[in-house]
């Protein structure tokens, strides 16, 4: 069963980053270049999946589009890995006013959801990808930070910890050698379920004009466009929900598989 | 520790994160290096009329000035003034208020009517089909963007069964059955994305309570696992409930931004997404701020409830 959750996650992963891959190579229709004679055919042998507003394939514009959850997911996740997780390690190393003043801050950047940060990068740079990367990126510091934290406090209450201090080595020696190993299975899993949380904030400020503009597609600009037709071709909405929630569904089962395989306590007796 | 020590302790934390997300927001609209009055009248302003806005907004004094000045007002409930129409931020808020307000709460409950029976079954059958079935649905139902969800009911209740107007608004004194339906489907579709994220926590919950000694005692005695779940269970489980519920305001509120924009509602986040297009920069400050001293002030409540419902808080303060 477990087992079951991480094959499924990889394979839904791996076809996200299989469109990515053929995207770079090949798509059936050029995606940004407008057909007027071509609007809105239902799916068939030429457009698998039928063509938008402005007759351009859907394949080829969902292929695009996984592009952009690609490298939305891997640059925010990466903003709020690099700097959440050393600011966890030095919480969970150092204590005292240190732990207190980095968990206060990652109190405050919680009250901040991505979707407001995005508003307001969008009402003052203009909406884009990367105003979107930046604020679903710095939404996650704290997730990252908490994570990192919880688990150098457990390390440094272990034995060996205190034999590797006690015999002289720096605070440098232990996170590297002592802390960074044995967090790294659940920041894996953070990194994993975060990437999720990124596809579906993505998503989101996507279709609801806060992320990369028209006419590039991502699948959230796809689902705004196509309510506009939903009375004549409803079907143009169903392909890119089905996608976002394919990846996001991929990365949840993903972490949640990687979780119980790395902790052999929840592993399920056969 | 004492329950007023508490108490104090979590006032302290509201007014830091208080202080530091006005922080936060200042920061973004005003240092960033789009200056706020150049945004306002956009490329083609002259640089005589840039410069009398920043005069006229106060933009020349430092930086430190203008932040106590603009939070200063925010405390005293003045969110700003906006550049494009005049009206003061407060008068744009309350008239949505009340939609937004409607979506938020009818969406809370909902969320929990569904997760809480769902999350007792997930916990009660976690052996056999029924449990794997109800957090296989919830694995799903965490997968769906909220507002493609919103986008499948249209499909199905306006534009198949035509049931549901597809979008829009009625006010409640207006005409309470237009209200309703209006608001039918932006409720339930938000209800059942966040419940889907409830359920969860809810089994995690109950599932500790079946472990308890107490449960066992209430089994053994002959109670059914229902009666036993719903005697004992359901106030245990409410305690960690609550919390998850405070952490939950701030993804509600947003979920209903985004339902908001599905469906067409005239709330805060259409006020908010305008602004945003017409990048009148003090409604979205004023209204960001606005939003955010919301779900401080609401998961700070909810913090205390907490702290006054538990009775073991209760003991420790007669105890004394």
């Amino acid at each position: 069963m477990k087992r079951a959750q991480l094959i499924a996650g990889v394979v839904l992963v791996g076809v996200v980053v299989l469109a990515t891959v053929v995207s770079l190579f090949w798509m059936p229709f050029d995606p940004l270049r407008v057909v007027p004679g071509q609007r809105l055919l239902p799916p068939g042998p030429v457009h698998w999946l039928g063509t938008d507003g402005f007759g351009i394939d859907i394949f080829s514009r969902l292929l695009l589009g996984a592009r952009s959850v690609l490298l939305v997911g891997i640059i925010s996740v990466g903003l709020a890995a690099v700097v959440g997780i050393p600011l966890g390690m030095l919480a969970g190393q150092a204590g005292g006013w240190i732990d207190d003043v980095v968990m206060r801050l990652s109190d405050v950047v919680y009250a901040l959801p991505a979707l407001l940060l995005a508003i307001l990068l969008a009402s003052v740079f203009g909406a884009s990808t990367v105003t979107a990367m930046v604020s679903i990126g710095v939404a996650t510091i704290p997730a990252f930070a908490r994570v990192a934290r919880a688990g150098t406090l457990q390390v440094m209450a272990a034995d060996y910890v205190l034999a590797a201090r006690a015999s002289g080595t720096s605070w440098w020696g232990v996170a590297w050698r002592h802390v960074a190993p044995n967090i790294a299975p659940v920041l894996g899993v953070q990194a994993s379920v975060g990437f999720a949380m990124a596809i579906l904030a993505e998503a989101a400020l996507s279709y609801l004009g806060l992320a990369t503009p028209r006419p590039n597609p991502t699948w959230g600009n796809m689902l705004r466009d196509a309510q506009d037709y939903i009375f004549v071709a409803p079907l143009q909405a169903v392909w890119p929900g089905l996608a976002i929630a394919m990846a996001v569904l991929g990365f949840n089962l993903l972490g949640d598989g990687l979780r119980d395989y790395l902790d052999p306590r929840l592993r399920e007796v056969p | 520790m004492q329950l007023a020590g508490r108490i104090l302790t979590r006032l302290g934390v509201f007014a830091i994160s208080l202080v530091g997300a006005s922080v936060l927001i200042f920061v973004i609209t005003h240092a960033l290096p789009g200056d706020v009055a150049q945004t306002l009248l956009g490329d083609q302003a002259t640089p005589e009329a840039v410069a009398q806005l920043r005069a006229e907004l106060g933009l020349d004094r430092p930086l430190v000035v203008q932040y106590l000045d603009w939070f200063g007002h925010v405390l005293t409930g003045d969110f700003g003034v906006s550049h494009l129409s005049g009206d003061a931020v407060v008068s744009l808020l309350l008239p949505r208020l009340a939609v937004t307000m409607w979506l938020v709460g009818f969406s809370m409950i909902g969320s929990l009517l569904l997760a809480i029976p769902a999350g007792m079954l997930a916990a009660l059958k976690r052996r056999s089909w029924q449990g794997i079935v109800v957090s296989a649905t919830a694995q799903l139902g965490m997968a769906i963007p909220v507002f493609w969800g919103g986008i499948l009911a249209v499909m199905v209740f306006a534009v198949w069964l035509r049931w549901l107007p597809a979008n829009g608004y009625v006010p409640l004194t207006q005409n309470p059955g237009s209200w309703a339906a209006h608001l039918v489907m932006p409720v339930v579709t938000l209800s059942v994305v966040q419940a889907a994220v409830l359920i969860r926590y809810v089994r995690a919950a109950f599932v500790e309570v079946l472990n308890e000694d107490y449960y066992r005692t209430a089994r053994s005695v002959g109670w059914t696992p229902m009666r036993a779940l719903l005697r004992h269970g359901l106030r245990n489980a409410s305690i960690s409930l609550v919390t998850v519920l405070g952490l939950q305001v701030s993804s509600v509120l947003v979920g209903a931004i985004v339902v908001e924009s599905v469906f067409n509602l005239p709330g805060l986040g259409s006020l908010l997404l305008t602004a945003v297009s017409q990048r009148d920069l003090l409604v979205v400050q004023g209204t960001v701020m606005f939003l955010v001293l919301a779900v401080l002030v609401i998961s700070a409540v909810v913090d205390f409830s907490y702290l006054l419902i538990d009775p073991r808080q209760r003991a420790a303060r007669e105890a004394r």
